[in-house]
């Protein structure tokens, strides 16, 4: 099994309720608390692991929005895993999913350097990393109806912007996004070989701006005219070839 | 990259004990310290010994957790950190084994032989300890085989420097230390200035490959956080480009210019007095270039909080 999410940034409206349900069901799970060092002062920092990032993407006029959110992505490859000196982080056999075992981190923020995706980050209160769990605590549990064995971010995602399934199992859910929507991969060049997924938003025609609508009707008559003696032109003869 | 002082300290004195030890190691077969007694070497070499001991103590300062920090010797298969942690612990018992040997048989075939053991160790756990950094394919400014040998060339550069203040100021013959030492000044120099020149050149992921969107252009619209984030703290630590020039050209002064000019005999004969001042310029020169080494890194997560290019 190679489990991940994949995430669709065509319908992400970026409204961060993954990331607060993340925290709120994870403060109290495995590797909880996610602790805020200042919670109701002046500088709420704290741990989060899942992270929302807003982006422009081109220039006017085919700019759009794009929100990311990011998280683990659980790599193949990940060197997060091999620089961790006590053997605390951690890849399982069984489902891909990367840990750190609380009990033995000595908080040396190596392998916060090692991962690409800021997916790592060191709660100052405990001296330990934490991460994303892939909610493990909810995935496997028996107690929670069938449908709710999903991760709290894919279960609260209010577009269902969300995925979580199985990358080995070529028919999962997972899989056909990717494989129809041309899911990619996030910074591939650093070769971690990550297993979340991004679906790029979907192509659709320019929304009308006031400047095209006024190239479209201010033109003159005899503008018009011109132009169409001008394509008249252009076309003479190509339907003979 | 957030500039620890616990680490930079950690670095350049425990990199200047290893250096000492290396030099000491090898002397008796090289010639380095003729007439140096088993007595004076040995003190010699405890110098180092204390150098390296104060460097590692400062760097279980930077954990945040330090009380785990002995489970760092079982990754010793895929970790750096993990293997530096190992042979600094296994250097311990052979250094002062091989110290002592010195001390109580003098020059015999068992002391080289164990000196040389022991100057191996140092120059494997200084490649170590660079390899940390240099195997962070997140960072293109230490992902090099430059990294390494700058730690070497720096550890042992101070090292000779020790060394020659220590013999000077016994009125040992210095002549050939000194020569080594000048070669060390010139190449690690010119190490340094070349690796200025490769991480001067655009390279690496940008905010596009980052994010996928290659074929146009990406600005960051909101980050996402209102307060501090541990990636702010940690990755986001920036010097301003004229502040970084000076500090460049201060390092280099400071940990080649001078000491070149005190030990190559331009400001008179080399005493004492020369070889004290150009340890010290020289610490302080690499304290800054071991600053400089982590504020002028950029980590690719950056990319995620706006910057175009690491
Ligand atoms: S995203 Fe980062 S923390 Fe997660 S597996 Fe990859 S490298 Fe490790
Ligand atoms: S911070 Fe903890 S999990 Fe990360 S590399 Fe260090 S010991 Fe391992």
């Amino acid at each position: 099994m190679k489990l991940g999410l994949v995430i669709d940034l065509d319908t992400c409206v970026g409204c961060h309720a993954c990331a607060v349900a993340c925290k709120q069901w994870n403060t109290s799970g495995t590797t909880g608390p996610l602790t805020d060092y200042d919670p109701y002062g002046e500088n709420p920092a704290g741990v989060w692991f899942n992270r929302i990032r807003s982006y422009e993407v081109d220039d006017y006029p085919n700019n759009k929005t794009v929100n990311t959110p990011m998280s683990c992505m659980h790599c193949d490859d990940a060197a997060c895993v091999t620089v961790c000196p006590t053997g605390a982080s951690y890849k399982r056999e069984e489902d891909g999913i990367v840990l750190v075992d609380q009990s033995k981190c000595m908080g040396c923020n190596l392998c916060a350097w090692a991962c690409p995706y800021g997916a790592r980050e060191l709660d100052e209160d405990s001296g330990v990393m934490k991460k994303c769990t892939l909610c493990v605590d909810r995935i496997y549990d028996e107690a929670l109806p069938v449908e709710e064995r999903q991760p709290a971010c894919v279960m609260t995602c209010p577009t269902s912007a969300r995925f979580f399934g199985d990358f080995d199992d070529p028919n999962s859910e997972v899989s056909t996004l990717v494989r129809e929507r041309s899911g990619y991969a996030m910074m591939p060049e650093v070769g971690y070989n990550p297993v979340n997924k991004y679906l790029p938003p979907r192509q659709r025609p320019k929304a009308p701006t006031i400047e095209k609508k006024e190239a479209a009707t201010g033109q003159t008559l005899i503008g018009k005219w011109m132009k169409r003696q001008k394509d008249a032109f252009n076309d003479f003869g190509k339907g003979a070839r | 990259m957030h500039p620890a002082l616990s680490v930079i300290f950690f670095t350049v004195t425990a990199g200047a004990g290893y250096g000492v030890l290396f030099l000491l190691g090898i002397s008796r077969l090289t010639g380095l310290t003729p007439e140096a007694s088993p007595d004076q070497a040995t003190v010699m070499g405890l110098v180092g010994l204390a150098l390296v001991t104060a460097g590692l103590i400062s760097s279980t300062f930077h954990l945040a957790n330090p009380k785990n920090a002995w489970r760092s010797f079982v990754r010793f298969r895929t970790s750096w950190l993990s293997r530096e942690a190992v042979f600094a612990v296994l250097f311990y018992p052979l250094c002062l084994i091989w110290l002592a040997c010195d001390w109580f048989m003098g020059n015999t075939a068992l002391t080289v032989v164990l000196g040389l053991l022991t100057a191996l160790f140092c120059v494997v756990i200084l490649v170590c300890t660079g390899m940390i950094y240099a195997q962070l394919k997140t960072i293109r400014q230490w992902h090099t085989a430059l990294t390494p040998v700058n730690f070497v060339l720096l550890g042992l550069l101070l090292g000779a420097l020790i060394l020659g203040f220590m013999l000077a100021s016994q009125n040992l013959p210095l002549s050939r230390l000194v020569s080594v030492a000048l070669g060390l000044v010139i190449i690690s120099a010119l190490a340094k200035v070349i690796y200025f020149y490769w991480i001067g050149q655009p390279a690496g992921p940008t905010i596009n490959t980052a994010l996928g969107f290659t074929r146009a252009t990406v600005r960051l619209l909101d980050v996402g956080n209102s307060s501090d984030t541990f990636h702010n703290k940690e990755f986001g630590y920036q010097v301003d480009k004229v502040k970084l020039i000076w500090l460049r050209a201060i390092s280099l002064t400071l940990m080649a210019v001078l000491p070149l000019l005190l030990i190559s005999g331009v400001f008179g004969p080399v005493g004492s007095i020369a070889l004290l001042i150009a340890v010290l310029s020289a610490y302080a020169g690499v304290f800054v270039e071991r600053w400089l080494f982590f504020a002028e890194a950029r980590h690719v997560v950056n990319l995620y909080h706006g910057f175009q290019r690491t």
